[in-house]
């Protein structure tokens, strides 16, 4: 699968407010195709938020994103067609296989990759007929990416990827994000670890740099 | 779009029986408390014919109420909620689906196990038909504006007693009408108003639950 679309996604002065209290602001990146962008900073600084903005599933309180000129920042059409979302959740039921998860979601989001396939390269394959509430959290979160890998989005915007990974399970998403980025493919990717990705593909975002400061009190304030 | 829809009628579903207890809990419910009348009220036969349907459909709606809390909760907390608004899917769609599922494996049930109530209420014997049928026209209402309440509170913690209080009111023309249709029909009276009135209600509530536990859905989430 190759990637024709050759320009940048881009935003301008986003800033995040949850409830009452700023997130972050005056966010700006730049991505473009094939490349990787790791979001870092401290737990509370936006990184989420930053994601679930990019998906569509919060809105901004002020701030564009574009691609190649054109406002994405809440498009359906175009978060559908372009963006796969893992998030801290897995978005599996417990109760069914891991095949009937990923078969009912290939079908929710019209696609026919091979389940199998993608779930040998991020070493799953084995428990693909075992009910997801058997399975360890790094087997669960495996069987998660391989939803990832299926997915025909080729902006992947992953929330802590690695958690619950082995070792192993880290070096195979690393190849497979690298995969990713050498067919054109973007990555969005918050982080405390570190991922493996080609450095020369992948910038670092510190989301803490665009925090939003009043006075220092505010900031002792717990998030919700 | 047919298709997505089915499969996650499908997906629902087969959750619903894996679980098992579900749809069992919601029948084992209604049962008791269909149950507890005869024993309150004493076994005069009159006096339960004569409130036998209100106690079936009222024990119905109540029974209705104890699975809706869980239509978009499980879905909230595994993630697939976040997963369906991102996908190319409509949410309104998901929802409709997620409503029709509900009633399948919650009303459907009550409706089959409604005619051994009766016997037990001494409803006169040309009431089961209209009151199988009856229920059938008003029970997607309960699912729908059920789907509106269920949506309202996915993101509370403990949503089920508010989404009793929001829903229970919305649910009394269901309940009127439900009632005298069945009693219409028991007694010879012509029934067909009360019918086309409740199966007026069910359109319209199918019509706005969509749009409404959609846009719920999506202020949730922020």
């Amino acid at each position: 699968m190759d990637f024709s679309v050759s320009d940048i996604l881009r935003s301008h002065n986003l800033a995040c407010i949850r409830g009452d209290k700023p997130i972050f602001s005056g966010l700006e990146f730049e991505l473009p195709p094939g490349r990787a962008l790791v979001l870092r900073g401290a737990n509370g600084s936006g990184k989420s938020s930053l994601m679930k903005i990019i998906a569509g599933l919060l809105s901004a309180e002020q701030g564009r994103l574009s691609l190649n000129g054109e406002e994405v920042l809440g498009d359906k059409d175009w978060i559908s067609r372009n963006i796969c979302y893992l998030a801290h959740k897995n978005g599996m039921k417990p109760e069914m296989t891991v095949a009937e998860n990923l078969r009912f979601w290939a079908g929710m989001e019209h696609h026919d990759g091979d389940i199998r396939k993608e779930a040998e390269k991020i070493g799953i394959d084995h428990c693909l007929d075992l009910p997801v509430c058997y399975l360890s959290s790094g087997q669960a979160r495996r069987a998660a990416l391989t939803r990832v890998l299926c997915h025909p989005g080729r902006i992947w915007l992953l929330d802590e990827p690695t958690v619950g990974l082995d070792a192993a399970g880290v070096a195979l998403l690393a190849g497979l994000m690298n995969h990713h980025l050498e067919r054109g493919g973007r990555i969005l990717a918050a982080t405390h670890i570190e991922l493996g990705l080609n450095a020369a593909k992948s910038s670092i975002l510190n989301v803490s740099d665009y925090a939003f400061r009043l006075t220092p009190a505010f900031d002792e304030e717990p998030l919700c | 779009m047919l298709k997505l829809a089915l499969m996650i009628i499908a997906r629902d579903v087969r959750l619903s029986m894996r679980h098992g207890s579900a749809s069992t809990l919601v029948v084992g419910f209604f049962i008791m408390v269909v149950t507890m009348f005869p024993f309150a009220i004493g076994p005069e036969q009159n006096i339960l014919q004569r409130i036998s349907v209100g106690v079936i459909w009222v024990a119905a709606l109540l029974s209705c109420l104890l699975s809706l809390d869980r239509m978009f909760q499980t879905d909230y907390e595994d993630g697939s909620l976040d997963q369906f608004v991102l996908s190319p899917v409509p949410l309104e769609l998901v929802v409709v689906a997620k409503c029709i599922a509900h009633w399948l494996t919650t009303s459907l049930p009550l409706i089959a196990i409604a005619p051994l109530l009766g016997v037990m209420m001494n409803l006169p014997a040309e009431g089961f038909l209209p009151l199988i049928y009856v229920m059938l026209l008003g029970t997607p209402a309960l699912s729908f504006i059920g789907g509106i309440g269920a949506s309202l509170t996915v993101t509370l913690r403990r949503g089920g007693v508010l989404l009793s209080l929001l829903i229970l009111p919305l649910y009394i023309p269901v309940l009127i009408f439900g009632v005298l249709a069945v009693k219409a029909t028991i007694g010879g009276y012509p029934a067909m108003a009360h019918i086309m009135l409740l199966c007026g209600f069910t359109l319209f509530s199918a019509a706005i639950a969509p749009w409404a536990a959609a846009a719920a859905i999506r202020s949730g989430l922020q």
